[in-house]
């Protein structure tokens, strides 16, 4: 017997290290029909991933600081990213934006990153399935699988996906990155599979500012959702239609 | 008839990559620390990759992070340390990876992107700018005139 994953890759039968650790966890495949799976967790290993949540980030650009750039910084600390000072191909998971109204030439400042879509140009473009959606609602790059054709970089309208160009070295465990490859902001997904919030949240509530507040968008009792439904918010580009996980107040 | 040389020069290939070193044949494998694999060795070496695929999938599309196999893991034992007693990378042919990988004439990719070394300790900056090959090399000065140079006498002699 073997068992498919999303990405189309097969994984082969073999004796399986569970054989050797009766004790750990359970893991039973079930075949329903050819190229259909079923499969059933147990024991300790749970997946992380909730098909019931969806993750996303409210943003509050009349907290956000034009002069902060906190997020980008723990940013580039937690996940191992930098500049090589070349604007042009550097890559970026977070950038600061500043938005002024031609009209009245109001400002806000924000950070701006993955949107995390309901619907992801990125997903629908790859011609590999290396860009794909986690159940509960997180957007990632499956770097095993990326050929690095940058399609995904077209595709999303808020330009949150860079290329690596560099070789790359001395990378963060959780956080594998590499030449040839396309990555982007992944919610700190390391983190939220451990019960914990974005490297980003975490150091702007740690600068005083609070603008950015992460939680799970379907829990009605979550802070995120009470703030939602309370006081107004907007997409990025609403016109498109994509639901982003990642929504802002006080634009 | 071919075949069958090849299928037993194989055969003996990769029994005399099963046996210790010590003779002089097969790759001189690094010691480990750390509690054996209660597998055996024989089935590590068989199965090693099979398993990291397997567990890569479950952590990247169902976020399950303790997983039984992760190269993390490998290397809280598979550490090769250099003369300061700093574990070295893959750069390094002393690297475990490397002992059989480079024997065996295989390239791994995953240090394309993964580390290659424990977690939570910086690399030393002469292991940045290397990484096998010219594959990694930036084009330099002079580089156009070695290509069109090639070019020219690709084209002139057939063959």
């Amino acid at each position: 017997m073997s068992f498919r994953m999303p990405n189309g890759s097969e994984v082969e039968d073999r004796p399986t290290r569970r054989d050797f650790f009766k004790s750990g966890a359970a893991f039973a495949t079930m075949t329903l029909a050819p190229g259909v799976t079923l499969m059933a967790f147990g024991g300790s290993a749970t997946a992380a991933v909730d098909a019931g949540k969806r993750w996303g980030l409210l943003i509050d650009t009349s907290k956000c600081a034009e002069d902060c750039d906190a997020c980008v910084t723990a940013c580039k600390t937690e996940n191992g990213w930098e500049g090589h000072g070349e604007a042009e191909r550097d890559v970026q998971w977070i950038r600061k934006v500043t938005l002024r109204n031609k009209a009245t030439g109001h400002e806000s400042s924000m950070p701006v990153m993955c949107q995390h879509c309901e619907s992801p140009p990125c997903v629908d473009v790859c011609p590999t399935g290396a860009s794909f959606k986690r159940d509960d609602g997180i957007v990632l790059v499956d770097k095993h699988t990326c050929i690095g054709c940058r399609y995904c970089m077209m595709a999303c309208p808020f330009k949150a996906r860079s290329f690596v160009h560099e070789p790359v070295t001395n990378q963060k465990t959780h956080a594998p990155r590499g030449q040839g490859t396309v990555e982007g902001c992944t919610l700190c997904v390391h983190r939220v599979d451990a019960g914990g919030i974005p490297a980003c949240v975490e150091a702007c509530s740690a600068t005083g500012n609070g603008a950015m507040v992460f939680g799970d968008l379907l829990d009605p009792s979550s802070e995120i959702a009470q703030r939602l439904a309370e006081f107004p918010s907007v997409a990025l580009r609403p016109d498109l239609d994509l639901n982003p996980g990642v929504r802002y107040a006080e634009i | 008839m071919k075949l069958a040389r090849i299928f037993l020069a194989l055969c003996l290939f990769f029994s005399a990559g099963a046996l210790s070193a010590a003779d002089g044949v097969g790759p001189d494998i690094p010691q480990a620390t750390g509690e054996p694999h209660p597998e055996g060795n024989d089935y590590m070496r068989r199965w090693h990759m099979e398993m990291l695929k397997h567990d890569r999938d479950l952590t990247m599309y169902l976020g399950i992070r303790p997983t039984d196999s992760s190269l993390a893991e490998c290397f809280e034992c598979h550490t090769v340390k250099d003369e300061a007693g700093v574990p070295v990378t893959v750069a390094d042919e002393r690297h475990f990876c490397r002992a059989c990988h480079d024997y065996a004439a295989v390239r791994v990719d995953c240090f394309d992107c993964h580390r290659s070394t424990p977690a939570d300790f910086d690399e030393p900056a002469p292991h940045a700018m290397i990484l096998r090959g010219p594959r990694f090399r930036s084009w330099g000065a002079g580089d156009a005139d070695v290509l069109l140079a090639y070019l020219s006498q690709a084209m002139t002699e057939p063959n």
